[in-house]
């Protein structure tokens, strides 16, 4: 049997769990300004991209770019270096990937230079597979920047690049 | 902060204010002839009070340097620069603040290590150990900003891979993916980084002056314990703090300042990496980065560690795991004096220690011995810097046989004296 006391007791509960969650959503609405402000500002986000010239890498030569605060590798491959990273295909692989998935065409092949395990750019010509060795913690990279070797759990991720004819190509 | 002494000052102005706010009596029952501390104390105690006085030269040296440092990716390498050749006292100033960051560490170290040895961590102070992790964790996030305002290669590489930890948590929905790009404010370590990391920097010191009041405070219950570590028991077992602790730290301090005097003017970057006089540049990595010295042993532990996810779990566990130790060390027996099996194996993990540092400098790849490379060896080490926790911890402290405990500190003081 519900009498006065009951009543005016369940009142006063809903009273304090609806009062209690008002001020939690209040208290993470005012935080929430706070804690965006860290996120990157408009004008960083303001996406930016850069044209580069082909024809200034010479066959064999690896060059590095800044985008948006990260050096790209431009690396013009030699057919040999081609015919490595096709092999490559069929190693055992921590990110499995085809290099014919990560080139518009092989000779150019472009790619973010942020090592994937802690950010650092790897030395070109470096490491047990004739692509890039990481300085920092030993992460190696093939030549179609694929991890073979070291603490980096991912491929060196191909960048968004669009070819505007044959010499230039626009990243971002 | 309980005392036998009461403060009771006989200058009527003073008692006037003492009964309004007695701040007076706070200081004289904290660290005056109105604490009573144990009679034995020799001089790894001292090293709390060092800790407390690199705090605060660190603060009065940073707020200087603050009024001539400028946190703009463009300006502040040359503006560290201008400190030291241009502002007056500024090569002082700046040399005492770089090199007093290492000095707060080392002092730091020993006063955790004496913890380990003596069995502070033990009831009735596991608060007051929670509270010195906590401060040691503020440390090394101050000092890890510290270190990137001066915008060098190491600066620069330092912050990119550090901050780059986080995004191990990438899994996580919705703020896995943008954790690191919230950190840097960016795509990178930028602007945006350079300048929230000064306004930290700034504010974490004040966060650890904060936190170390808890401690003293928490530590002011139970009073220090000794290197007998048995409980104080009577009037015998103690001594006032002032003067006889004052002196002693006193003389202690002396001693300190002159180690600290011979790195700030004889060998100023000793401590330091010649990258760092070199202005910070997104495109290069240098050959070979490293950490600062104090950060060796867990920066060690995450290249140990082939897999991303589990080698950042494990650099933090390193120091999280002290949280366990009262825990994990079942010892009835405080100091490690009577613990020789105890005593053997702590040494066995500074050694260890010591050594992961001496692996973190290390390139990976380089061949050491018996043709194993560095990696190996950190495996190794890391192995037993964990099983030193897990395993050879709570094992020994419970089998171990320990050695009679005297009745009384008083008892051992003077039978030692008698020994002469
Ligand atoms: C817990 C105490 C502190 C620690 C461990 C610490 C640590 C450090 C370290 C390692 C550096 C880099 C020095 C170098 O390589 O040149 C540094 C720089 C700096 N710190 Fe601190 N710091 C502390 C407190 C403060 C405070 C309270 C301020 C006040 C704002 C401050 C302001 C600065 C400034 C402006 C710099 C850049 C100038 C320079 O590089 O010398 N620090 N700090
Ligand atoms: S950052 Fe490249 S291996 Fe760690």
């Amino acid at each position: 049997m519900t009498t006065h006391d009951d009543v005016v007791e369940e009142r006063r509960n809903f009273l304090y769990i609806a009062t209690g969650a008002a001020g939690v959503v209040a208290a993470g609405a005012a935080a929430w300004p706070l804690i965006d402000q860290m996120n990157p500002s408009k004008d960083v986000l303001a996406l930016s991209s850069i044209e580069v010239d082909l024809s200034k890498i010479p066959l064999g030569q690896n060059a590095v770019f800044l985008w948006r605060g990260n050096p790209v590798f431009v690396r013009h491959r030699t057919e040999a270096e081609i015919a490595e990273a096709r092999a490559g295909d069929t190693a055992d692989l921590a990110d499995p990937e085809k290099d014919e998935d990560r080139v518009q065409k092989p000779e150019w092949l472009i790619i973010s230079a942020v090592c994937t395990h802690l950010g650092c750019v790897p030395l070109e010509h470096h490491g047990d597979f004739d692509g890039w060795l990481c300085p920092c913690h030993g992460s190696h990279y093939d030549i179609s920047g694929r991890v073979t070797k070291g603490p980096a759990p991912l491929n060196l991720p191909v960048v968004p690049y669009e070819f505007l004819d044959d010499s230039t190509v626009r990243i971002g | 902060m309980a005392s036998e002494n009461k403060f009771e000052p006989t200058n009527p102005t003073l008692k006037w204010i003492e009964d309004r706010l007695p701040l007076m009596g706070l200081i004289y029952n904290s660290i005056g002839g109105g604490y009573n501390v144990p009679r034995n104390l020799n001089y790894w105690w001292n090293f709390g009070v060092l800790a407390g006085f690199m705090m605060v030269v660190q603060i009065v040296t940073g707020i200087i340097l603050a009024m001539h440092y400028i946190p703009n990716i463009d300006l502040a390498f040359d503006s560290v620069q201008h400190i030291k050749r241009d502002v007056n006292y500024g090569w002082l100033l700046q040399a005492i603040h770089a090199n007093g960051a290492s000095m707060f560490f080392i002092v730091v170290y020993v006063h955790i290590l004496r913890g380990f040895y003596f069995g502070s961590y033990k009831a009735p102070r596991e608060i007051l150990w929670f509270l010195g992790i906590i401060i040691y964790l503020i440390m090394m996030a101050t000092g890890f900003m510290g270190y990137v305002l001066p915008w060098g290669q190491m600066s620069f590489w330092g912050a990119k891979v550090i901050t780059n930890l986080f995004s191990v948590f990438d899994f996580i929905p919705f703020i896995g993916d943008g954790i690191v790009n919230w950190l840097w404010g960016g795509f990178s370590v930028g602007q945006p980084t350079l300048n929230r990391f000064f306004s930290l920097h700034y504010l974490l010191p004040f966060v650890l002056v904060g936190v170390v009041i808890l401690h003293v405070w928490a530590l002011h219950i139970p009073g220090s314990t000794n290197p007998l570590g048995i409980d104080a028991k009577g009037k015998h077992d103690k001594i006032p703090f002032h003067p006889y602790y004052t002196a002693k730290d006193a003389f202690g301090l002396g001693v300190f300042i002159i180690f600290f005097a011979a790195f700030v003017f004889y060998i100023p970057d000793f401590l330091g990496h010649p990258d760092n006089y070199i202005k910070a540049n997104p495109l290069v990595t240098p050959t070979h980065i490293v950490p600062e010295w104090y950060y060796l042993p867990f920066y060690a532990i995450l290249r140990a560690i082939d897999n991303k996810l589990i080698g950042v779990l494990a650099m933090f566990s390193s120091i999280l795991i002290m949280f366990a130790m009262p825990w994990l060390d079942g010892a009835r027996v405080r100091s490690m004096r009577f613990r020789p099996l105890s005593r053997f194996f702590f040494w066995l993990f500074v050694a260890n220690g010591i050594f992961l540092g001496y692996l973190g400098q290390r390139a990976p790849d380089d061949i050491l011995w018996f043709g194993l490379v560095a990696t190996s060896y950190a495996q190794m080490a890391t192995f037993f810097y964990f099983a030193y926790f897990l395993i050879i911890m709570p094992l020994v402290s419970r089998m171990e046989t320990t050695k009679p405990v005297p009745t009384s500190i008083a008892a051992a003081v003077l039978e030692a004296n008698k020994k002469g």
